[in-house]
């Protein structure tokens, strides 16, 4: 007997678990039969699992915390014990803009602190306030680009405008002239490229290194009601994750995503991503990221509660959260760690020992306590050489200064 | 009570709007969600605004609702959370609602109840102009079909037709398909046509 279970995701290149999952059986091995419903906007896909049309959904991560803390219209306790990616965003800009920036693309991309003050002065000699699109609010993208203007003095809510839009609506915008750039998941920063509108000013995997992206969310007392559909989604889903980080299926990937009821999408520009060989400027070749995106590997999928803290801290960093001890543990419970162990406890996945980590400490690869198999955690600093220590929250929001 | 519909397909807006006016409500908006559709509806300053709930602009339109100070009150999604089944059944019409800040839910009710059942009417009205542009391809392609015969084996019109659907029985495919796959051929084979 198969239990059929309905998962809203958007057209993007980190729904490639999810699609796997389906696709390659791994849910089917699993009892489960997976009904992957397409969603244009992330306000829908959040109505769909706030009441009840889908049981879960890939969601941003900051976006399952807001909804939680009643930041999102109907307030609702949602559940995230499964990241479905870490990073995978570019910031693009219209070439016009990114004349500004350094044109050697190569020291551009590796030096995300020299581009930020370039992208300073580069606002300074537009005739006008820059028009960046994000996709959400709250999004990593929006955090993201937030926490890159202001370490070079440049303030979000003043100096820029940011216009939100949905990442498939991120292109037209751009020929039509209503943006000036956009920060948004591939391939949609690609394909901006790759039509000529735009070149790669950022590439959010050098702003956090490890940042988090996509999450599997469940409004928590399903997931209470259910721990046995639960763990076996989330088994089917550690194995599509580490089919999808194989460079071997790569191709086999990017074609399966091209798909209309995916991404819709050519198959190559899918595959930048995936690859890390990011096209920055048409006619140019490609820059190697090799960590621009991740599924499986250092345990990708293991939900941290000081990445939910570290989210919660720049919500309350921009004002969008008043902190307090309550609000904070609302946000840090989002991630559940618990039942991703319980779900995974005879898997052959590395188990992280902790649930809390200091979120930028990582400068090389390092070997840690994990109570099976080998576990390396790959370096997950900041730009700005910040570190992120979960438990001292206000102090970590004094170092931006008196007001942010 | 001003309403606004943010729609880009003529005709569901409409088939909304006549619901509306017939019902009694005379303030009714058009607004497509392009250019600068944020700052007409800031603009207008709606009590109700109706939007596709499939629509890419709805994070647009939040995003707008979340931070304006051109509005006087803000406006929230649905009205009366309590009500699952209006809800439940709004989503399943694709309905998506923004209310302004107390206005009573008796007032909107009416309003969401008749937008649930004119988008179910318009996506019934949908489904019958596809199924029909699909009947008139079917029949374009037999047409095609019928004419390779009667140019190829002298039939007269009718005898094509016959063939045409003897053949499709035999085989148990449908008539539409039969006809595909005879203009495949003929023109693999480079016949006239």
């Amino acid at each position: 007997m198969m239990t059929s279970l309905r998962i809203a995701f958007l057209p993007l290149t980190d729904a490639a678990v999810l699609a796997v999952a389906r696709e390659r059986g791994f849910a089917e091995e699993e009892g489960l039969s997976l009904d992957l419903v397409r969603t244009t906007s992330w306000a829908t896909l959040r109505d769909r699992l706030v009441y009840g049309q889908v049981q879960a959904a890939h969601m941003l991560a900051p976006l399952a915390v807001a909804v939680t803390l009643g930041l999102s219209q109907q307030p609702a306790a949602l559940a995230a014990p499964f990241k479905l990616n870490v990073n995978g965003n570019m910031l693009v800009m219209a070439s016009d803009f990114a004349k500004a920036l350094d044109p050697d693309i190569v020291r551009r991309l590796a030096d995300p602190l020299g581009t930020a003050h370039d992208f300073a002065a580069a606002i300074g000699l537009w005739r006008r306030k820059p028009v960046i699109g994000v996709v959400h609010r709250f999004s990593s993208h929006a955090l993201t680009l937030r926490y890159w203007l202001a370490s070079a003095g440049v303030d979000p809510d003043r100096d820029v405008m940011m216009r939100v839009l949905p990442p498939s609506l991120t292109v037209e915008a751009m020929r039509a002239g209503e943006i000036d750039g956009f920060i948004a998941g591939e391939p949609w920063g690609s394909a901006a490229v790759d039509a000529g509108l735009a070149e790669t000013a950022a590439i959010g995997e050098r702003i956090w290194r490890r940042g988090v992206e996509k999450i599997l969310a469940f409004r928590e007392s399903w997931m209470e009601e259910n721990p046995d559909s639960v763990d076996r989604l989330l088994r089917a889903l550690a194995r599509a994750a580490a089919w999808c980080d194989d460079p071997a299926n790569h191709g086999e990937l990017a074609h399966l995503l091209s798909q209309p009821r995916y991404v819709d999408q050519p198959a190559e520009l899918i595959a930048c991503a995936l690859s890390g060989n990011i096209v920055a400027r048409v006619g140019e070749p490609a820059v190697a990221n090799p960590d621009f995106m991740l599924f499986s590997r250092e345990a990708t999928p293991f939900p941290w509660r000081s990445q939910a803290l570290w989210i919660y801290s720049q919500l309350a960093r921009w004002g969008m959260v008043e902190h307090s001890a309550d609000n904070a543990a609302k946000a840090g419970g989002v991630f559940r760690p618990d039942i991703f162990r319980r779900a995974l406890a005879n898997s052959a996945e590395p188990m992280p020992g902790a649930s809390m980590k200091l979120e930028g400490a990582v400068a090389a690869p390092l070997a840690v306590g994990s109570r099976r198999g080998e576990l390396t955690l790959g370096p997950d600093s900041f730009f700005d050489g910040r570190v992120f220590d979960p438990d001292r929250i206000e102090a970590f929001l004094e170092t931006f200064g008196a007001r942010r | 009570m001003r309403i606004v519909i943010i729609d880009d397909s003529g005709l569901r807006a409409t088939v909304l709007e006549e619901g509306l006016r017939e019902a009694g409500y005379d303030d009714i908006h058009i607004v497509p969600p392009r250019g600068a559709f944020v700052a007409r509806l800031e603009r207008m300053a709606p009590d109700v605004v109706l939007m596709d709930l499939g629509s890419p602009s709805r994070d647009t339109l939040e995003e707008m609702l979340t931070v304006s100070r051109a509005l006087a009150k803000p406006i929230a999604m649905f009205v009366d959370q309590s009500d699952d089944m209006m809800i439940g059944a709004a989503i399943d019409a694709g309905v998506s609602a923004y209310v302004v800040d107390g206005l009573r839910k008796e007032r909107v009710k009416p309003v969401l109840e008749l937008a649930v059942r004119r988008f179910n009417a318009f996506a019934r009205i949908q489904a019958e102009l596809d199924e029909a542009r699909t009947a008139l391809s079917d029949r374009k392609i037999i047409d095609r079909a019928k004419s390779i015969l009667m140019n190829q084996r002298s039939l007269t019109e009718q005898d094509a037709y016959a063939l045409l659907r003897s053949s499709a029985m035999n085989q148990g495919k449908k008539i539409v398909d039969m006809a595909q796959a005879l203009i495949t051929a003929s023109d693999l084979l480079g016949g006239p046509l």
